[in-house]
């Protein structure tokens, strides 16, 4: 990439809003996602018992199985979430970015 | 069951996700006529798609990525093709089988990694890489040593992964087909260097889109069939598997008890899967960094959809094939007592694809999972032979002006190469014990391969000192540990203690990779590395924007 597209790119608006917004929305979802793994398998690590009480007194169920399948829903889901926004919102401010360029070559 | 002989089934059953080690010794079964119709069915089929995609495979484009037309759905189902081997499919099966809960424990292990590689890697890999991740490492940095270095990371991972894939496939093929392991094994070698050669990415894609698709299809059928059974109702499977096995299996195990093996294991699982040169690879196939994310969407709700299905199979196999006098190992019952089931705990799925569905379904059941191996060993191979042609050969060697048609003789002899070592190692560790083999491949790509292409796409003071030395650190520590760990220093080499006393060495060679490339990064102060840390910027918009990015197919 040339150096004169850099500094253009570097001070447009459009650019700076992207990054700040992808990676604050990139960071929390990954926080997230790492928040409730590590909380799943470090409870398994000190206390599994927690994980052993059944959903109400007459069945066998755990609540470790509902939650074992909630950390598997919530990965999907956060795909979803991240994958809607990028492709709609980031990809609208790619866009423009990109199109200022070509304007500024045409004028 | 004591505490070490828990923790060895366990690592056992790590070698098994992507091994399919069979554990026993394997009687040869009688040849199993409908399982080798379906098979060869399988065979012909995926044959014609490689004719057909050796016909569009020209440039070295379209070897390496299929030409970059791959749609975001098929390359998240072909990622999905990839990552469940015939293993995961047997080995967490036969592990919910077996300890019930931590079957699923596992499983989760292995799917919180896609996330990350979504809202981390994938965009920006699309956007600054071409054919392999070594592109988007060594973006900024010198080339030579930093694809030397990739490529040995890809090269290190993919061969033990096949000597895993290759050594299960012998024996479940002996097993399901009754032929004979080297048979089973050049079989599998000699197919898979078929579709690689002539076929490229594209056929590779292929045979991974319908192989998910088969083995999907496949686990939803089990599915079903163990839940019509119990009119749908979960409380019933699970008040029968209770009643048959203890309510132990409804609740964690202590298939991690130590918190520093918990967060070790975490590590190596999330970061290794974010480091595997063969799924970094599949992102070069789709057009842009949209259908790339797509491709994670729809690759994590496969990947998350079949680990739910294989906890309702292991639990089927609980109701429905233990303690059926016709599963049984009857031999070994005799001996040891207990419930055996012939072939061992990692047959439970296939027994059961038998009870609900008669010959038939088990001679589906078996293809699919000699399909799974023949697809998750094209796509290793395709890896470590584009780590060969294109980072070694084009980039290193001929300093990244290397003739086309050249580059993609040198891809397929590697191709050929690679998949005669893979026979070899196959057949000469077949009766090794592997178990360690698909831990340490996941730790080299944790400790190497991700942390130089997380750095480089992200921290703009990274130097191609730091990266070089820092990665190779974190190879060799990972190496190291395994080798003095439990497993190989103790189970394998018959030593009585371990000298590094974890079984999983990530926690520590993450570390090590992390805190010297940051530390040798830091103090670099030639003139180089102020070149490299100012071509920074360029990077980051690209890989933020994807402007400079070459396009979709344009040939």
């Amino acid at each position: 990439m040339k150096q004169e597209f850099v500094e253009k790119i570097k001070h447009n608006p459009d650019y700076i809003k992207l990054v700040k917004i992808r990676t604050q929305y990139a960071m929390r979802l990954t926080i997230t996602m790492l928040v409730i793994y590590f909380i799943f398998i470090l409870t398994i690590a000190f206390k599994p018992a927690l994980l052993a009480a059944t959903i109400n007194e007459t069945s066998v169920i755990t609540i470790g199985i509902p939650i074992g399948i909630f950390v598997i829903v919530i990965a999907f889901v956060l795909t979803g979430l991240y994958t809607r926004r990028a492709n709609s919102e980031f990809d609208d401010l790619t866009k423009k970015i990109k199109n200022s360029l070509v304007d500024e070559n045409n004028e | 069951m004591n505490n070490k002989a828990f923790l060895f089934l366990i690592l056992g059953s790590l070698g098994l996700l992507a091994s399919d080690t069979i554990d026993g010794e394997i009687t040869k079964q009688a040849l199993n006529i409908p399982a080798i119709i379906m098979f060869v069915i399988f065979v012909g089929a995926t044959l014609g798609i490689t004719y057909w995609a050796a016909k569009r495979t020209k440039s070295p484009k379209d070897f390496y990525t299929a030409g970059g037309g791959i749609t975001g759905l098929q390359n998240g189902m072909a990622i999905a093709g990839d990552y469940m081997s015939a293993a995961s499919f047997l080995g967490i099966s036969g592990l919910v089988y077996l300890k019930g809960y931590d079957g699923l424990i596992y499983s989760i292990g292995f799917l919180v990694g896609w996330p990350i590689i979504l809202f981390m890697i994938a965009e920006p890999l699309r956007n600054l890489g071409k054919y392999s991740f070594a592109d988007v490492a060594s973006y900024r940095l010198r080339q030579a040593p930093i694809r030397i270095l990739a490529a040995f990371g890809s090269i290190a991972t993919v061969i033990l992964y096949l000597i895993a894939q290759m050594v299960g496939s012998g024996k479940l093929i002996q097993l399901l087909f009754g032929l004979q392991y080297e048979v089973a094994v050049i079989l599998v070698g000699v197919l898979m260097i078929l579709y690689v050669t002539f076929g490229g990415m594209l056929a590779t894609t292929w045979v991974q889109i319908i192989k998910a698709f088969l083995l999907l299809s496949g686990a939803t059928f089990m599915a079903v069939m163990v839940m019509s059974h119990y009119n749908f109702s979960f409380e019933a499977l699970f008040s029968d598997a209770v009643a048959i096995k203890g309510s132990a299996i409804m609740s964690p195990g202590g298939l991690i008890d130590d918190p520093i093996s918990a967060i070790s294991l975490a590590i190596a699982l999330m970061f290794g899967t974010a480091g595997l040169p063969h799924i970094l690879m599949r992102f070069f196939t789709v057009s842009d960094a949209k259908e790339a994310r797509k491709s994670v969407f729809y690759a994590t709700g496969f990947i998350g959809y079949f680990y739910m299905l294989t906890f309702i199979i292991g639990f089927g196999a609980i109701v429905m094939v233990y303690q059926n006098p016709e599963y049984l190992d009857l031999v070994k019952q005799a001996i040891d007592g207990g419930s055996p089931i012939l072939g061992g705990n990692n047959m439970a799925a296939i027994h059961l694809s038998h009870a609900v569905g008669g010959d038939f379904f088990l001679g589906f059941i078996s293809a699919v999972a000699f399909a799974t191996i023949l697809a998750v060993v094209s796509g290793l191979t395709l890896a470590g032979a584009s780590a060969i042609s294109h980072d070694l050969y084009a980039s290193v060697i001929k300093g990244g002006d290397a003739d086309h048609h050249k580059e993609m003789r040198v891809s397929k002899i590697a191709t050929v190469v690679l998949g005669v070592v893979a026979i070899i190692l196959g057949i000469m560790f077949e009766k090794q014990n592997i178990a360690f083999v698909v831990g340490l491949a996941f730790a080299i790509a944790a400790s190497a391969n991700f942390p130089v292409l997380i750095l480089s796409m992200y921290w703009s003071k990274l130097t191609t000192r730091g990266a070089v030395i820092g990665g190779s650190l974190g190879l060799a520590t990972a190496v190291v540990l395994v080798l003095l760990g439990p497993i190989v220093w103790v189970d394998i080499l018959g030593n009585t203690e371990a000298i590094f006393p974890y079984k999983y060495p990530a926690l520590f060679s993450v570390s090590m990779a992390f805190i010297s490339i940051y530390l040798i990064s830091k103090t670099d102060n030639s003139s180089a590395a102020k070149e490299e840390r100012a071509k920074f910027e360029a990077q980051f918009i690209r890989s933020q924007t994807g402007i400079g990015a070459e396009g979709a197919s344009e040939h």
